[in-house]
Parts: C-alpha cells; structure tokens; sequence
C-alpha cells in the first residue's frame, strides 16, 4: 500500500464517519460538494480523459433527473428502475451528439458550442412538456423524512449523503481503472494528438463515443440523485448553461484530467463559496453581486497561476506521484 | 515477395497534379528510399500509403490486399506503421506511455503493452528516459520516439516521412544504425522518404527518384547517383556523393 492509498482510505474513513460529527449543516454542504465531486467526475472522463469538450453537460443531469423523476411521479415507479431510463435516454443523447461531431469533423470550440446547442434547445423543450410540468416545475412528493424508504430513495439527509459518498467512490474507482487501462491510454492519445493517434491503429470515432457514452450515463446519474434529493425541477434551472459551468469549474480547478482534481476542486470551490457568503455577511458588507465577484478573482487566480490546477502541484508536494 | 505493390497511383490537387502514374514495389525485408526535390509528390505518396487521403486513380496492394481508400487507424491495423515528418508525440504522457499506446493495438492489457514497449525503448536506446514527460525530450529522441511509437504497433512495413530533417550528421548517422539494426536483426521492412541523401545512400537498397509526381528513375543508389535524369533533374552535375 503506497501513500496515496493510505490517504484515500483515511479521507473514505472519515467521510463515513462524518454523519456522527456534523450537524445538519455541514451534512447538507458535504452532500453538495460530493454531488459536484461525483458529476465533475463524470465530465472529466470526456474533457480530461479523452479531450473532448462539453460545456453542457447539464443536459444529462437534467434528462436523468427527468426521467426519473417522471416515472416515480406519474407511475410511482423509483429511481432504480428509472435509473436505467435514465441512463439509457443520456446515452443515446450523447451518441447523437458525439456522432453528429464526430462524424462531421466539428471538434474543440465548435464541438463544444454543439454540446451547449443541445443543452439550450433541450431545456426549451422541456419548457414545452406539459406533463412533466413544463415551466411550472415538476415536485416529486416528499414523503417520510425519518424512515430509510430506500426502494423509493425517500428518507433523511443522511441516507443522501451515504448514496451520493457511495457513488463517488464507485466513481473514483471506475475512473482509476478506465484511466489504467487500454481505453485511458487511447483516450489520453487521442486528447493529445488525435491523427497520430489514428497513425498507431486507434479508431477514434469509436473510441470518442465510448467515452461520450460512460460520461453521459455517469452523469445521468448524478440527475436521478439531484432529482430526488431536491424534490422539484424547472427546466429553467436544470439545463441552464450555468449549471453546466458549475460542473466543469470543480475539475478545472482541481486539475482536468486528473482522479482527485474534481474532488478537490468541488471541495474548496463550495467551501470557498460559502466561507465569501459568512465573510461578508460578518462584516456586513451587503452589496449585491460582491459574493461573485469575489469568486471570481479567486478562479481566475487559479486559472492565471495554476493553469493545470492545484491538484498536480499539491499531488507533487505530497509526493504522491 | 513483394510486400508492398504500388501500381499507377495518381493524385491532383485542385486541377494540379502532384501524383501521376507511379509505380513501385518494395520487396520484403529491404530498405527502401524514395527521393526528390520539393514538391516532388513524396509526402503525397506517402500519405496515400498510409490512409491520410485515397489515390484518384491506381492501387496499392499490402500482402496482395488493395489498401487504397483505407483510414489511417486501419492501415495501420493492416501492418503499416508511419511516422510524422513533423513529431507529433503525445506531449503530456511519458515516454513509455507513448509507446503503450502504440503497443495495445495488438495486446490488451496493460502489462502487456508495458512489457512490449519496454522492450522497444531498449531496441531504440530509449530505455533510461522512459520516464520522463515526452514533451522533454530532444529532437533526436523525439524522432526516435516515433519510430518507437510505430514499431509498438508490430508493423511488417515501416513508413519514415523525413526522420532525418533536422538533425546533425552525427545524429543521422547514429539514427540510420538504429534503422540498419532493426532492418538486420528484426527483419523489418522500411520505406524512407528523405531529403538528406547521406542517410540514403548509407542504408538503401532500393531508391527511387520523383520528379514532378513521376517516378523518373529506380535502382540501388550507386546506379541513381549516375543516372543522367536523376543528375539533371535533382542531384545536379556536379554531384558528389
């Protein structure tokens, strides 16, 4: 067992036993930062493995989060039936777009803009949806807050927190192994230099769908947990271009294309965002927008002087590499 | 046996013809050279090879298989491995992960592939840098990087485009031993397409001359230097080689 192992058992450790510790609170802040730990996690394998932009990656949250969230609230189905609905809905988006890009050759900025095209008209379409609520929203019944209904995914904070922790570690593992193996070195290549890729035997086209493929279905996930976790969605807020923002800025900053980037980065980005919001409300400041403002300028610090994130050089000091 | 069969391929770019009619064989476990001035139609050639894009007319056949009209992933599939004029290494991995890569088109573990590219970095003289970022490497080592990358693939014909350009006569010299020793001890067929006429005339056995997009002249590199076409029309009369 080597350092970084030791560390990641001891952070898991602590993880788990965190619920006997926290309140309330800081339950529901750490619930957050590993729902954007995991759904970062989710992006980073099209972005950081195998290069390929998406700047809306809130089209699969909110497809997911629809899909599961309509069936349980129209048929009373749960989320583990419709959680294969879910994925299989993202999936079949994302080949859409992957094979619409990468079939056409529309790579780098424009494959991107297709990603953000799909999200946008996406959510105008759902604004359209009568039966899934349309611009009103959809509320999924909140049931029995004390019992652990974990058939229908209904309970306490708690059980949240325990499925969302579940799935980051499922998704920390699944992303070491991908990155370890055949398909890691192919989608590395292929994000560093695509036609010497080819030059070496590597079928792009079908490497880059594979890619999109476990992205989305990741990611739809994270919008089943979403949909159950906060009980109602608008359409205005799910596929908003923001919210894409907000999934890749926890692995920029920690570090694109690395495991423990989006984690990291999830982490201090929601600390960062909370600890500016107590600050200024302790000394009073009261301006609106100063909170962004503030944000800001710490990301753009990160950006200016860690351009690879703070993960690699952190990793280095840690001698974890 | 002919490994390779390029039978009248012709090539036009926008009404300009920069390929036409060319014909070749490359027989199996030599080294060959094709040369030519600028703009000769060598990289052309090359790249019709290789799958970049498809002759307009013409064949190209690898083991007795028409090739022509593949993509460059299944040509490489087939048995070609090329490299890049200009490298093109995989900056952010590591040198032996450069090679990995190369090495899982025909292993699927990553052991495996290890365990192959390991060896060729030894064969290339590669192996105490294999840890290193690619992106940190010389010229030289970048170029022996290529060629690395494509040998992982377990080529039966190897496609240099220019590896030579840019570097120093000892550099070269040192490279064409490399080239020598895996032609002589692993049997591996080479096609070099090249501007520096040391290199050639040091390590082919077959050369072929293009000019304007016709192949002008064939034969060992003793026979070229003498051919009056070839003086005329590349070497110059005073060549003195």
């Amino acid at each position: 067992m080597n350092r970084s192992h030791l560390g990641l058992l001891l952070l898991g450790g602590a993880l788990a036993a965190l619920p006997l510790f926290a309140g309330n609170y800081a339950l529901s802040v750490v619930t957050l930062i590993l729902y954007f730990a995991y759904t970062g996690q989710a992006w980073n394998v099209m972005m950081g493995f195998a290069g390929q932009l998406s700047l809306g990656h809130a089209l699969y949250v909110g497809v997911g989060a629809y899909a599961a969230g309509g069936l349980f609230f129209h048929y009373g189905i749960g989320p583990w039936a419709g959680l294969w609905l879910a994925m299989l809905l993202c999936v079949a988006l994302g080949l859409v777009i992957g094979f619409l890009a990468f079939r056409f050759s529309i790579s780098g900025v424009y494959f991107a803009l297709l990603t953000i095209a799909f999200a946008e008209f996406t959510r105008i379409g759902f604004d359209h949806l009568d039966s899934l609520g349309g611009p009103g929203g959809m509320f999924l019944k909140v049931a029995q807050r004390d019992t652990w209904d974990v058939l229908n995914f209904r309970g306490p904070p708690l059980m949240y927190y325990y499925a969302i922790l579940v799935l980051c570690g499922g998704a920390l593992g699944l992303c070491s192994w991908l990155l370890r193996s055949k398909a890691g070195y192919y989608w590395q290549a292929i994000r560093e230099n695509e036609e010497a890729a080819q030059a070496l035997g590597i079928n792009t086209f079908r490497w880059k769908m594979l890619a999109v493929a476990i992205s989305s279905a990741m990611t739809s996930v994270s919008g089943v947990f979403f949909a159950f976790y906060y009980n109602n969605l608008f359409p205005e807020q799910i596929f908003n271009i923001s919210r894409s923002i907000e999934i890749i800025l926890g692995p920029v900053i920690g570090g694109v294309g690395t495991l423990f980037g989006p984690i990291l980065g999830a982490a201090l980005l929601t600390v960062l965002s909370d600890s500016i919001t107590e600050g200024l409300a302790a000394i009073g400041w009261e301006i609106p927008g100063i909170k962004q403002v503030f944000y800001g300028v710490v990301l753009l610090g990160v950006v200016m002087f860690l351009p690879n994130g703070i993960w690699p050089p952190l990793a280095r000091m840690l001698r974890l590499k | 046996m002919s490994l390779l069969e390029v039978h009248a391929i012709s090539k036009s770019f926008r009404g300009l013809k920069a390929v036409s009619d060319a014909s070749f064989e490359i027989p199996e476990g030599s080294i060959n050279a094709l040369i030519g001035p600028n703009g000769a139609g060598k990289t052309t050639i090359f790249n019709m090879i290789a799958g970049v894009f498809p002759p307009d007319t013409g064949r190209i056949l690898f083991l007795k298989k028409e090739i022509q009209g593949l993509r460059p992933d299944q040509v490489c599939a087939a048995g070609i491995g090329r490299t890049f004029q200009i490298v093109k290494p995989f900056a952010g991995l590591s040198v032996l992960e450069n090679v990995m890569v190369g090495a899982f088109l025909r292993e699927s573990s990553a052991a495996g592939a290890r365990k192959v590219a390991t060896q060729i970095l030894e064969r290339l003289q590669l192996a105490a840098k294999r840890d290193l970022p690619a992106s940190s490497l010389t010229l030289p080592d970048r170029k022996r990087l290529e060629v690395a990358r494509a040998l992982a693939t377990r080529p039966k014909l190897l496609l240099l485009d220019e590896v030579m350009a840019g570097l120093r006569p000892t550099e070269t010299d040192q490279i064409v031993e490399v080239f020598r020793d895996l032609n002589r001890k692993y049997g591996t067929t080479i096609l070099l397409i090249e501007h520096v006429m040391r290199a050639v005339m040091a390590l082919a056995q077959h050369v072929g001359v293009l000019h304007h997009g016709e192949v002008i002249a064939r034969g060992t590199p003793q026979e070229i230097v003498r051919h009056p076409a070839v003086l005329e029309s590349y070497l110059g009369e005073e060549a003195d080689l």
